[in-house]
């Protein structure tokens, strides 16, 4: 199937305006991010409904309710709220970008490791628009974009592919589903490795002020930071599960057995035990906070350390680093 | 008899260390790490070729690596060890708790706390409503959720409601079905088998019926090959599409396959073999692996008889599928074998379905079928064929042409139909060429129970990470004014992440639902 050639130079055009105008949101979340001088507290929250008691959390923990912002927005407040518009506007090219691509070479895209890597970054980025509305942590923007804009460079130049037909191992709708699998968790997981990162800061910073001293005032309470690492993990944990599981029907039919101890798979299931170590240290009790925090970033970790590392340097039979 | 007790206790604290959940989920960590080499060194199973270069390279440390079973890890006795442990730790830690799990998935609702207050979620008002109605809306306000009311000494009415009870239930399938799939995986091991045979697409046919059969095959540690599944194909076309790059696009083997009752009555059922569409049959799988060409040559021989020989050559590029290989003829009429020996006849050489030529030099620029041609060398003489060691099928052994027993006695390029004359008259011609495929016929009688659990392990995992376990209780009590006073709490039984968003609600819609407290 001919590949249209106009339509994949455009899904580069957008995708190189996606990475650059991820590059000034990140800006604005990081002048928002060194304007702010201290966390909010969280504000008692109000229940909505008609005459409702007032609700008060003693543990001063999760107040839920959608908490307003005092009058009059400094300038920092201003540069996150631009920030947020950019990421809306990337993340629109990014789809672009990825649409076009599909569209140019006829079939889902994501057949290479420049395609997977595109698509990945999209899921992170979308993940942190929603856990913007539903969390109160804008200002951490900076963290989970860095990340996000060095993937996107680096997908661009060092595993750029051209659009072109996959090789017929890859055409099967497996490849839709279980490829699409891991692309959502792995993007999704990419946030609470981020947070479990800064949670192990805002620890150190609350056990010594001298330590993370400018870094640690500025963080969220360590418990939001430990909820949103575990929220997220846990609703990326079962579609990285049932991408393990695709994974081993498609490899059941294309290559003639659904385990082989292939280097990919390998690491996958390394990285799928290495989380399951992290939920049970969750529910462990000594182990909660650092400890858990700790194996939740070495699980993030070896996921991309299976996505880069494995996929360029190790050969297997996972054929997307050739493109 | 005190020795007796000691080796008992240490008996039984090795059972209770073994079996708690922190030594099962550190073997679980330790098989990762176990794992994690194997991605990193190459594996005999995966590349012999590669481990084998790989250990030449690294001389005493690649021999140690060898040695400490490095290239052949998930075979290897430390990780079959962690394996076995893992197990028995899973079945020990597991069983007692499951036990109680199943207890706590039927339980009713606790009776409510003394002070609601002290829980991390809770709400305190005061209502016209008396206990009992105030009891009764909160009960039909808490459907869903498993309620006990009660009466308190003091005359308060309780309500104490629980739900996600499922959470239990799938954590009791997870876990077990992961067991279930630790066992399905070492049956698998046991009674698989998986054999790779070479078949050209003329017509051939291979027959599942033994060891022999196969180019290579590789048993379960159960199975010796007496006993395999039977049943037959026939190759009949090989088609490759390819892209205007060379690049392949599809395979598709045209076969035909019998078995059961057609081995008996000679029936025979079509079927088209592509990749990720595996033939399935009688409990087996037959895929296909790859491919490549094998040239047809007839040989003349002076008194006027002829040999037509086809044989699959060997793939030397796999981006043009040049091919390289050898056909061995015996000169036919000749009982002396002295005699035979020195007119025996080889045509080795190269083959480029796409010819292109660097003088005479032949090379191939795609690999299609567009302009075939070899290049061959003819020999006579001996080829060792009677010495009895085996030869490779795609040389002639290098030793006969050495000592001179072998001789070249012509060199050309053919195209299709064109022949060569030597010098006795015998006559080489090319006469064409098939593809072959490269087939393995796989044999797991448990992979459909390893995908039985897996799935059965999703489940449970979406459940038991879905479901929150949660509690809700109401207290209400007569204020002595006419009035009530309404105490609600709440506790996530689980993680907290996330209960306060839903207690919020359903404390402030039960709120609602009572009438205000009338200013006196
Ligand atoms: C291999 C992967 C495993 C996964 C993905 C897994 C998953 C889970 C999950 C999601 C929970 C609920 C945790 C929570 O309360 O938030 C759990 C609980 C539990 N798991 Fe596992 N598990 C695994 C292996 C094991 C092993 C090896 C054991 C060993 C005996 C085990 C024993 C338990 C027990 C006893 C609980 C209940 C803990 C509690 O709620 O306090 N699991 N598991």
């Amino acid at each position: 199937m001919p590949v249209n050639e106009t339509l994949s130079t455009y899904s580069d055009w957008c995708y190189g305006a996606a990475t650059l105008i991820y590059v000034f949101a990140m800006i604005g979340y990081a002048i928002e991010q060194a304007f702010t001088r201290t966390a909010k507290k969280s504000e008692v929250a109000v229940l909505v409904g008609a005459g409702g008691p007032e609700v008060d959390t003693p543990d001063g923990g999760p107040a839920y309710g959608r908490v307003e912002a005092g009058a009059g927005r400094s300038r920092a407040e201003r540069a996150g709220r631009v920030a947020v518009a950019l990421t809306a506007l990337g993340v629109a090219l990014h789809l672009g970008s990825l649409v076009l691509r599909g569209v140019a070479t006829q079939r889902a895209p994501w057949g290479n490791m420049y395609e997977y890597g595109m698509a990945t970054m999209l899921v992170a980025v979308i993940g942190w628009l929603v856990l913007m509305r539903k969390f109160d942590v804008r200002r951490m923007g900076v963290f989970v974009l860095t990340p996000v804009v060095i993937l996107m460079f680096l997908g661009g130049t060092v595993l750029y592919t051209e659009a072109a037909p996959v090789q017929p191992a890859l055409q099967s709708y497996w490849l839709v589903v279980h490829v699409s699998a891991a692309i959502i968790s792995s993007g999704l997981l990419l946030i609470p490795g981020v947070f479990s990162l800064l949670y192990l800061a805002k620890v150190r910073h609350d056990a010594d002020q001298s330590r993370f001293a400018r870094l640690g005032p500025k963080l969220p309470d360590a418990d939001t930071l430990d909820r949103l690492a575990y929220r997220t993990t846990i609703f990326a944990f079962p579609i990285y599960t049932f991408g393990i599981i695709c994974g081993a029907i498609w490899a059941e039919a294309a290559w003639g057995r659904f385990w082989g101890w292939d280097p990919k798979e390998t690491v996958a299931f390394v990285a799928w035990v290495v989380y399951a170590g992290y939920l049970h240290s969750r529910a462990t009790a000594g182990w909660r906070g650092s400890r858990a925090a700790v194996i939740n970033s070495v699980a993030f970790a070896v996921v991309v350390f299976n996505l880069f590392f494995i996929n360029l340097v190790v050969s297997g039979l996972h054929s997307y680093a050739g493109g | 008899m005190t020795r007796l007790r000691r080796l008992s206790a240490f008996l039984r604290n090795t059972w209770r260390g073994l079996t708690s959940m922190r030594t099962a989920l550190i073997l679980l960590f330790l098989l990762a790490i176990a794992a994690l080499p194997g991605a990193l060194l190459p594996q005999r199973s995966l590349n012999p070729p590669r481990t084998a270069d790989y250990i030449a390279r690294h001389g005493w440390w690649g021999e140690l690596l060898d040695r400490l079973q490095f290239f052949d890890i998930y075979a290897s006795v430390w990780f079959s060890a962690i394996y076995l442990m893992l197990f028995i730790s899973l079945v020990g830690c597991l069983l007692p708790r499951m036990v109680e799990y199943a207890r706590s998935f039927r339980a009713r609702p606790v009776l409510t706390p003394r002070n609601l207050s002290r829980m991390p979620h809770h709400v305190t008002g005061e209502t016209a409503t008396d206990p009992d109605e105030v009891v009764a809306k909160a009960g039909a306000r808490l459907k869903g959720w498993r309620t006990e009311v009660r009466e308190e000494a003091d005359g308060s009415r309780t309500i104490s409601a629980e739900r996600g009870y499922l959470r239990e239930l799938g954590n009791l399938v997870f876990h077990f079905a992961m067991l279930g799939m630790i066992v399905a995986l070492a049956v698998g091991k046991l009674y698989n088998y998986e054999g790779q045979v070479i078949v050209v697409a003329n017509g051939s046919q291979f027959c599942n019926s033994g060891t022999a059969s196969f180019d290579s095959f590789r048993p379960g540690l159960r199975v010796d090959g007496t006993d395999l599944n039977p049943f037959c194909l026939r190759v009949n076309e090989l088609d490759v599409d390819y892209l205007d790059n060379g690049q392949a696009d599809q395979f598709t083997v045209k076969m035909e396959h019998q078995a059961g009752e057609d081995l008996d009555n000679g029936t025979w059922r079509p079927y088209d073999l592509r990749v990720n569409h595996p033939l399935r049959i009688v409990g087996d799988r037959v895929y296909l692996l790859g491919h490549g060409y094998a040239p047809t040559f007839t040989v003349t021989f002076p008194n006027g008889e002829q040999r037509t020989q086809t044989l699959q050559w060997r793939t030397v590029d796999d981006l043009t599928l040049l091919s390289q290989g050898a056909l061995k003829f015996d000169p036919p009429g000749i009982t002396d074998s002295a005699e035979r020996r020195q007119k025996q006849i080889a045509i080795t050489g190269l083959f480029a379905p796409t010819a292109i030529y660097d003088g005479t030099l032949l090379s191939s620029s795609h690999p299609e079928l567009r302009d075939p041609a070899v290049a061959v060398d003819v020999l006579r003489g001996d080829l060792g064929l009677e010495s009895g060691s085996g030869q490779s099928i795609f040389d002639i052994d290098q030793a006969l042409v050495d000592s001179g027993r072998l001789n070249r006695v012509a060199r050309e390029n053919l195209t299709v139909g064109e022949e060569l004359t030597l010098d006795d008259g015998t006559r080489v011609r090319f006469d064409g060429v098939d593809r072959w495929g490269y087939l393995q016929v796989s044999h797991d009688p448990s992979q459909v129970w390893v995908l039985v659990f897996s799935i059965a392990m999703f489940l449970g995992l979406g459940l038991s990470l879905v479901v929150k376990r949660r509690r809700f209780w109401v207290r209400a009590t007569p204020s002595g004014d006419g009035f009530t006073v309404v105490t609600v709490g709440g506790l996530a039984r689980t993680d907290q992440a996330g209960y306060g968003e839903e207690f919020s609600r359903t404390a402030s819609t039960l709120f609602t639902l009572l009438s205000p407290r009338r200013s006196p």
